[in-house]
């Protein structure tokens, strides 16, 4: 995935100079009308009624409550599918057990079902004429159409992400360096902090940004389940559209552009973590060959 | 410490890795496994080290009954073929691991398990590198400070799978003389995985030969060299030729060669296993034997020259590998594509019916 450096100054046989910077200014238009274009308009829209607007329109208590329910949401689901993703990555890579394949196919269940019907299962099964949910309606539990809802929705939809970084990597560092820890006397908890927590952080910091980037922008399966009361359970995307259907424009977007500048923060540091992690794989590649030559 | 091993037997899935066996380890003995890869080497230094459990049998060490003793518990040093080091943590901290994950009321003070360290790493002549990474040490450095790390907790029993696997000739060499000297000083008993015989033969006190899971011979090195109790031994040993023989009229046959039995030699037909030293080159029969041979490759190797020879008119599966001293062969100026006779001093027979071998020598003939 690194491009190497000297690839611009060679063309691949058959390739014409023509075709070279015909794909290349292809390229470079279609990113720009589909990605930087809306993404500019975004926070040219927000700002059309003037920063004073912009600024109120993101005061008010409606859309306060939104970015606090929003961050409440990421608070709690990026701790429990960090917790469940390790997990699930550690059994499936360091255990045999009837069923791991099976697993590993499920755990993507997530990504391949629409998020809508996710959320219409939730629904179903917590709902107050649901399976669970009856049971939880005569103990005087809601689950649907209020926080814990959209929280159980948002876990659903992310779970796969901090599993899906740590498998491959796990995998491929096997599990001499945790039988090494064992031997020398680790106990279990030693071994998990000292020897494999250092070896996937990186991998782990990626997944929880993916996470905590899904978690927050999530719109599909949390419509569903949060009933979308105003000032209760609606979360900052919900709002963008809740306002926007109300023929607050202005509104609308500047809510819209925290979500976009939410995004390019994630972008940026996720940027950074890709560098660190290609870099300490150069490096230590690098002294391979130093050290074998 | 020693290591007694009973009816130890290991399955995965339908696979029998190890079919029961045991072998006794003598305290500050120096074992070493010698098999091809899938001959269940490994899975038995990992069940001495309780990496795998074992389906049957049992384990001690020493008086203490260990079968049921879980990794951490029983104490070994064990250094893996891939040295897995620790990559995040300096050579210093590697080395320290196994004292600062001891129990508090057990482990040394910060000061102490730093000396402890240093100590260690003057002992393998690497204390100027402390403060790197592994990453940027060579294989050789990595394996020594493996080492050290699994002699930190001073265990009696240190186990090593293939540790010299992944080194060159040279390195390799130097270690295993290094790991030698270190054995014999420290006392520790140690079983070691290889599948290089000459590995096997020149570290250890005994060699423990194996093959599909099984236990072919236990011997010392000189005693396993000079009488090889199986085909396979013999094969795994190395550097003999083989020749394939029908007994007729005090002969052995191979379509157009043959052999003269020797004195006290069976009246059998079999295979007649002979060293690479064992022969006497002619360019002519001898009354003896009478076995063609056309020289493809002159390889002088090191106090040798080695010569590669295929049959002429008989059949033999792998190409023939005789040793001659310089001398020798400079005496005679063989060349390339020259048609040669080969007469064996002495071999091993192998009657197609029997097991064991049984040791021939021609020169007593002559006399």
């Amino acid at each position: 995935m690194s491009s190497s450096k000297n690839t611009s100054s060679q063309l691949r046989v058959g390739d014409k100079p023509w075709v070279k910077w015909l794909l290349i200014g292809l390229t470079l238009f279609l990113t720009a009308i589909l990605l930087v274009v809306p993404l500019i308009s975004i926070f040219q829209q927000a700002f059309v009624e003037g920063i004073a607007h912009y600024f109120s329109s993101l005061l008010e208590a409606d859309t306060l409550h939104a970015i606090g329910l929003t961050l409440l949401v990421a608070a709690l689901t990026v701790p429990i599918n960090l917790v469940f993703g390790v997990m699930l990555a550690w059994a499936v890579t360091r255990f045999e057990f009837p069923g791991r394949k099976l697993l590993m196919t499920l755990m993507d269940i997530p990504f391949a079902v629409s998020p809508v019907v996710a959320g219409l299962l939730y629904l179903l099964l917590y709902g107050n004429n649901g399976w669970i949910g009856s049971w939880l309606y005569d103990h005087d539990i809601q689950l649907m159409f209020a926080w814990p809802g959209i929280v159980m929705v948002t876990i659903f939809v992310t779970c796969p992400f901090v599993a899906r970084e740590l498998i491959p990597l796990m995998q491929q560092q096997g599990r001499e360096d945790e039988e090494a820890a064992v031997i020398l006397g680790a106990s279990g908890w030693q071994l998990f902090r000292r020897v494999t927590l250092p070896n996937i952080k990186w991998a782990l910091i990626y997944g929880v940004i993916l996470t905590n980037a899904r978690a927050v922008g999530e719109f599909g399966a949390v419509s569903v389940v949060s009933g979308n009361i105003r000032g209760e359970t609606n979360t900052l995307p919900l709002l963008v559209q809740a306002q926007y259907e109300d023929y607050q424009a202005a509104a609308a977007f500047a809510s819209a552009s925290l979500l976009a500048m939410l995004a390019l923060l994630t972008l940026l540091l996720k940027a950074f973590i890709e560098w660190r992690l290609e870099r300490s794989i150069k490096l230590e590649s690098d002294k391979e060959k130093k050290t074998t030559a | 410490m020693s290591i007694l091993i009973e009816n130890i037997s290991k399955k995965f899935g339908h696979f029998q890795a190890l079919s029961p066996l045991s072998l006794d380890i003598n305290e500050g003995e120096m074992i070493g496994l010698l098999g091809p890869s899938g001959s269940g080497k490994t899975t038995l230094l990992r069940i001495i080290a309780g990496l795998e459990g074992a389906d049957t049998g049992r384990i001690q060490f020493g008086d203490r009954d260990v079968t049921n003793l879980h990794v951490r518990d029983r104490r070994v040093g064990f250094v893996f073929q891939n040295y897995a080091l620790f990559r995040h943590m300096t050579v210093a901290d590697n080395v320290a691991f196994g004292l600062e994950v001891l129990p508090r009321k057990e482990r040394p003070s910060p000061t102490e398990i730093k000396t402890r360290v240093m100590h260690l790493l003057e002992m393998v002549q690497l204390e100027h590198l402390a403060t790197r990474f592994p990453s940027q040490l060579s294989g050789g450095q990595k394996q020594r400070i493996a080492l050290a790390r699994a002699l930190a907790t001073q265990p009696e029993v240190l186990l090593l799978d293939e540790p010299f696997g992944a080194l060159d000739a040279k390195v390799r060499k130097e270690l295993r003389r290094w790991l030698r000297g270190l054995h014999d000083e420290l006392g520790f008993t140690s079983v070691f995985v290889t599948h290089d015989q000459e590995e096997a033969l020149e570290l250890s006190d005994r060699v423990v030969v194996m093959s599909n899971g099984h236990i072919e011979q236990i011997d010392q090195p000189g005693a396993l060299y000079a009488s090889p109790n199986s085909r396979f031994v013999f094969d795994f040993l190395g550097n003999a030729n083989v020749f394939d023989g029908k007994m007729n009229n005090g002969r052995w046959h191979n379509q157009q060669a043959n052999i003269v039995l020797p004195n006290g030699a069976e009246q059998k037909d079999g295979q007649l296993y002979i060293r690479s030293h064992e022969f006497f080159v002619s360019k002519e029969p001898t009354t003896q034997a009478n076995l063609p041979l056309r020289l493809i490759a002159i390889n002088p190797i090191g106090a040798e020259v080695r010569l590669e020879l295929t049959p002429i008119d008989w059949q033999s599966n792998d190409v023939w590998e005789i040793d001659l001293p310089h001398k020798a062969f400079d005496k005679n100026c063989f060349e390339k594509g020259q048609t040669l006779y080969v007469t064996p001093k002495a071999g091993y027979f192998f009657a197609h019916d029997a097991q064991q071998p049984v040791l021939l020598n021609w020169e007593t003939n002559r006399v």
